[in-house]
């Protein structure tokens, strides 16, 4: 009856959203007076998941598994679901959880709720707050079956840690050729950067800064803050910038703790693409930008005389900080 | 090749949020609806295919009457049919169930759907159809080619991209990249005349299990003002990030 993770492991460390959907479990079980199991696919060292709660790993090591396919990984999520008999599936929102979530759904004949922010509403019977609208309104939504699958928005709960005795145990579920009928040939990855999906910070610029040649200043920021980069819709369409950087309702959903707005004016679509973000910053010289009615902190004024003097401040701030 | 485009109807981006019978339902007053984003791009990859490689592209929809104007529009932009399953598409998996059937029943080689629709978000819908069927699946695809029963494909990862390669019969989760925003189509006169004579199918929903339900809605608190800091009074800003904020 145990509630089971699907804790996210690559390039030798977990994924923080692992951290955070432990921190949640935790919780939740501490509600329903029960244990947090977590499973793992090729993992390492495990032992950090017990700062967060983390009852049980049941351990997943098979080189089938050695790249992510869905299939697959489904496949191991609802045999460790069913070995537990687990009611409650917790994944987060990773664009390969996303990917697994509504597989593992129908293979436990469970009911999904999707961009799930905030503890359940109530327990019984279960209710829980989500996302939609994209990020204009809440949903709250019930499920009613007996298994219950929910996915976890980004940056949603927090980490928080609960320390826990671990038990480790070797898991070997049963991993069949049609499992691998989407086949990875190659993966492609931006390295040496930030993605906008794992940052904490994100500098996003738009069309006020003229043209692609004044960029410099943006990554320059963003290499300070050890931020990503993001732009407006407008930017990626005029070839500005490449389209992995396009954020707002039709590109990449940005949910950070920190948000920098360069010259982006503040589109109904770019501000739903990015609200979930905690803090918004606007730079913009135009007061009636409607940027500014969403954001936190803002200042009106020429980027082009604010950016490079942020950097120099941040870097200030950062030598004093470190 | 026969491809199934699945559209949902959505609220125009635009469009302002609120709701109503005591925040139980969405407000339709004044709401213009549209051909959901992320199915649009797959649509006119669709009718890539039809054009490039003699490909048959239905459009279907799980909805009421209401939205047949937006399954007419698709036809317009150049779909051979369309289907209707009509049913209140009460969640992601109720949609599922009726799409694996029409699926099961039209003998599709590719069904293309929206990774997410921008009304409920839910983004399960082309990943239960997969599991419903059995079917391939790639969610976040942004690249898609066909030769014979072979499949490339494109899938958006965090942080960069991967090349697949799968069989037909193929379900993906679509997005931009499919197609780039440029390419998408406006329905032209000759397009919007001829879609009044295609065929629009009206299934009767088959029975599926309510595994969810959307019980109320809630706005966001409303925001307190921006807080103003002075261009040359850029040391504020840290001190309020660092100290008020706590985010840096």
């Amino acid at each position: 009856m145990s509630i089971l993770i699907y804790a996210e492991y690559a390039e030798g460390k977990f994924k923080k959203v692992a951290f955070e959907l432990a921190s949640y479990a935790k919780k939740v079980a501490e509600s329903l007076g029960t244990t947090v199991t977590a499973v793992t696919v090729n993992a390492g060292d495990v032992s950090e998941l017990s700062k967060y709660g983390v009852d049980k790993v049941l351990k997943v090591n098979n080189d089938q598994l050695s790249g992510f396919t869905a299939k697959a990984y489904a496949d191991v999520i609802k045999q460790a679901a069913q070995k537990e008999n687990v009611k409650l599936v917790l994944l987060s929102s990773t664009t390969d959880s996303i990917y697994l979530s509504s597989l593992v759904a129908v293979a436990l004949e469970a009911g999904y709720a999707s961009n799930v922010v905030g503890l359940p509403v109530s327990t019984s019977p279960f209710q829980v707050k989500r996302n939609a609208f994209s990020n204009k309104a809440f949903n709250i939504t019930e499920i009613a079956t007996d298994v219950k699958v929910l996915g976890l928005a980004k940056n949603s709960y927090g980490i928080f840690e609960t320390p826990s005795t671990l038990t480790e145990e070797d898991f070997n579920p049963t991993i069949g050729d049609n499992d691998f009928g989407v086949k990875v040939e190659s993966v492609e990855k931006v390295s040496g950067k930030v993605s906008i999906a794992d940052a904490d910070i994100v500098v996003s610029a738009g069309r006020g800064l003229k043209g692609p040649e004044n960029w410099g200043m943006v990554e320059e920021l963003a290499t300070v803050l050890g931020a990503a980069t993001a732009c407006s819709k407008p930017v990626s369409d005029l070839g500005w910038r490449p389209h992995g950087e396009h954020v707002g309702q039709t590109g990449k959903p940005v949910a950070t703790n920190l948000y920098i707005a360069i010259g982006i004016s503040g589109a109904i679509q770019h501000i739903a693409g990015i609200n979930s973000s905690k803090v918004k910053v606007v730079i913009n010289s135009d007061p009636e930008a409607p940027f500014f009615k969403v954001a936190d902190y803002g200042i009106v004024g020429d980027a082009f005389e604010i950016v490079p003097q942020l950097i120099e401040k941040f870097k200030a701030f950062k030598a004093q900080n470190s | 090749m026969k491809i199934l485009v699945c559209i949902s109807h959505v609220p125009d981006t635009t469009s302002k949020i609120n709701f109503v019978n005591g925040d139980s339902e969405f407000d339709t007053n004044g709401v213009q609806y549209v051909i959901n984003p992320n199915d649009e791009f797959g649509l006119t990859r669709a009718i890539w295919f039809q054009e490039q490689q003699g490909a048959t592209v239905t459009v279907v929809n799980v909805g009421g009457p209401e939205t047949e104007p937006t399954l007419r529009k698709a036809l317009a932009i150049g779909a051979n049919e369309a289907i209707r399953v009509n049913a209140t598409p009460t969640d992601g998996f109720f949609v599922a169930k009726q799409l694996a059937e029409v699926i099961k029943n039209g003998g599709y080689d590719v069904i293309i759907a929206g990774k997410e629709s921008l009304d409920y978000n839910g983004g399960m819908v082309p990943g239960m159809i997969a599991g419903i069927l059995g079917y391939n699946f790639l969610n976040s695809c942004t690249n898609l080619t066909v030769d014979g029963t072979n499949v490339k494909a494109v899938r958006e990862i965090d942080g960069g991209k991967e090349t697949v390669a799968t069989t037909l019969p193929l379900i993906i989760g679509g997005q931009k990249g499919l197609v780039e925003e440029k390419d998408l189509r406006i329905p032209n006169m000759r397009g919007i005349m001829t879609a009044r004579t295609k065929a629009l199918t009206i299934l009767e929903p088959v029975d599926a299990t309510v595994n969810t339900k959307a019980v109320k809605f809630e706005k966001p608190a409303p925001k307190s003002a921006v807080k103003l800091i002075a261009a040359d009074n850029l040391d504020e800003l840290i001190n309020l990030l660092h100290n008020e904020a706590k985010v840096i």
